[in-house]
């Protein structure tokens, strides 16, 4: 038994490994626990996938990503992405603890990859500085799994929305887990979504606290906090001043702007604290970011990485919240999927049909299928109306469609949108020509 | 790695997957095809296939408001229903919740926005500012005054402010019904 452990190690040793690197983490992997699931290889399989084979990439370098990447690369993953597209602020140096002053204004990505890899040798971190956006599926499909270290709900809907969409059911390794950690102020949230499986994050939309807004007609004529008085500013007399020229929040000078404007404001109806950092905090809606809730929520995250790499514990299912404003408080539960989900609900189903068909012809299709119960289907394709029902402009114009061929409106593989309000969820329709 | 793949075969969910529409887009359809507009408002889509920017007229047949004609830009943004759509009025009218520049004050296009509410909430919700003028709530601060003061002055400024007259030196469009 020594032997074969001895051997083991000796297979994934790198150049720079030394003796008892790993003593800790093997623990955990050498040998099975109470609670392990049963198809847990320990020994050498296990350390191989984690330390050679598994990709994993992290999305977001600031507060929990900083976080993240530390946690990743101490418990042996050692082939990890990173993108970020913000560069280094100095108020970032306080709890984002890969950048030193030196970097104040250099992409995240880039600076923590190279301390990471500089302080971790044998790691791996390959810096993306941009958007998530930028990339396509076929960069996605690479990696084992995802961890999102966000604070905007915009790009967390649109990775969940292409892991969701990534899956195909001919390929086992589309299916991603994703794990997503989230914090404000003394709050967050560790989850795990295996998409299409589990619930996903756009059915939790509406869980969501909301940001903080004030009535416009308080900012217009009754204001009382020096917030009222830069809302007044950045809602109320930008557009009034700059018309349709768009606020970059990112922007110093517009933000200079806004802070004279408020500070006049606020001087005139006697309200004190307008400052550039309220400003920036009111326009960016900034929550101030507590070090050590990123520190649980990221450990959170990266534990259930390091589960899903190596088998060795059950994972999250799927949702842990961590209170910390009084004591220390989580509760975890498991949140369900909304057979409505715009994302992750909804059906597809193939429709075989002919080119020379008229669109009349598939709607009458879609209304004889008996366990839908459709009755007024409307249709689009990439977000554009093939037919609307209403509004009248729009059935109007779309009217002409249904006289034409499908083959005309459509290509093999097109996945139409159905919705209608009999439906509670949306129905894809793939075409498929015969 | 965890072999997830095994347990969806098992889920009945299998054959489930997205169109590759954006949320917002498909939430847009859905409130959309589902609106049911009573005869006092219309929509109109400058570019049919942009079902994201549109604007909505509403012609009020009752109340001070009767014979006007009032339209409103709707933008409605990739993060809807998280984010509400933004809503403008793009005449210079005389009315208490709206502003020269033609900002709303309409509560659930701002504080109490919720994403379960749809287009339709809104535009019911705009309609009943021209039905129930609220001084209560005042953009423009001279008309909630002449509401607050005396009724029947505010609705004789609100007649003549329709056919484009001025009220207190600030003249207004004219947006009676063609």
């Amino acid at each position: 038994m020594a032997d074969v452990q001895a051997a083991s190690s000796q297979a994934i040793a790198g150049p720079s490994d030394w003796k008892h690197r790993h003593k800790h983490i093997d623990k955990i992997l050498d040998r099975p626990g109470p609670s392990t699931d049963e198809a847990f290889q320990p020994g050498t399989t296990v350390k191989t996938f984690l330390r050679e084979q598994c990709k994993i990439l992290v999305i977001g370098a600031g507060g929990l990503g900083c976080e993240i990447l530390a946690n990743l690369a101490l418990s042996g993953f050692r082939d990890i992405h990173i993108i970020d597209m913000d560069t280094i602020d100095v108020s970032n140096l306080n709890r984002q603890f890969l950048f030193r002053d030196k970097d104040v204004g250099r992409p995240k990505a880039t600076v923590a990859a190279e301390f990471v890899e500089k302080r971790v040798p044998g790691v791996k971190v390959t810096p993306y500085h941009g958007k998530i956006q930028d990339k396509d599926d076929d960069y996605y499909m690479q990696f084992n799994i995802v961890i999102c270290g966000l604070d905007s709900v915009e790009a967390r809907r649109w990775m969940n929305a292409t892991l969701v969409n990534l899956v195909d059911e001919e390929n086992p390794e589309s299916l991603k887990p994703l794990i997503d950690g989230g914090t404000e102020g003394f709050k967050g949230q560790a989850r795990v979504i295996l998409p299409t499986i589990t619930s996903c994050y756009e059915c939790s939309l509406d869980m969501l606290n909301k940001q903080t807004t004030y009535p416009i007609c308080t900012i217009a004529n009754t204001p009382r906090l020096p917030e009222h008085c830069i809302e007044w500013a950045s809602v109320l007399e930008w557009p009034r001043v700059f018309g349709d020229k768009k606020l970059d929040s990112d922007n110093p000078d517009h933000i200079q702007w806004l802070l004279e404007q408020a500070l006049a404001r606020a001087e005139s109806f006697n309200i004190t604290g307008v400052t550039w950092n309220l400003t920036q905090g009111v326009v960016k809606n900034i929550i101030p970011a507590i070090a050590s809730t990123n520190a649980i929520i990221a450990a959170a995250c990266v534990l259930e990485a390091f589960k899903f790499a190596t088998t060795s514990a059950p994972y999250l299912n799927n949702y842990m919240m961590y209170t910390g404003n009084d004591s220390v408080y989580t509760y975890t539960f498991e949140h369900e999927k909304r057979p409505d989900c715009p994302v992750c609900g909804g059906e597809s189903r193939t429709l075989e049909v002919r080119k020379e068909w008229k669109l009349e012809k598939l709607m009458d299709l879609l209304k004889e299928m008996a366990d839908l119960q459709i009755s007024r289907p409307s249709l689009s394709l990439s977000g554009k109306p093939l037919y609307y029902q209403a509004p009248p402009q729009i059935e109007e114009s779309t009217r002409p469609n249904l006289e034409k061929e499908l083959g005309q409106l459509l290509e093999e593989g097109d996945e139409i949108t159905v919705t209608d309000a009999k439906l509670p969820f949306t129905l894809g329709i793939l075409v498929k020509f015969v | 790695m965890i072999k997830i793949w095994s347990m969806k075969k098992e889920e009945e969910s299998a054959k489930k997957k997205k169109p590759k529409t954006s949320p917002a887009q498909l939430r847009v359809q859905k409130d959309l095809t589902e609106l049911e507009l009573p005869k006092t408002m219309k929509t109109h889509f400058a570019d049919p296939n942009d079902v994201l920017n549109f604007t909505l007229t509403i012609e009020p047949d009752e109340g001070m408001y009767k014979n006007g004609s009032f339209t409103f830009t709707f933008a409605i943004n990739t993060n809807y229903p998280h984010d509400p759509p933004k809503v403008k009025c793009t005449q210079k009218i005389y009315h208490p919740n709206v502003d020269l520049e033609g900002n709303v004050c309409l509560n659930i296009l701002r504080e109490d926005w919720k994403p379960v509410l749809n287009l339709n909430s809104i535009m019911v919700g705009l309609q009943y500012l021209f039905l129930e003028p609220n001084a209560d709530d005042p953009l423009n601060k001279e008309a909630a005054e002449d509401l607050r003061r005396d009724r029947s002055v505010f609705s004789s400024n609100v007649k003549r402010s329709l056919t484009g007259g001025a009220i207190k030196g600030i003249s207004y469009d004219r947006v009676l019904v063609k």
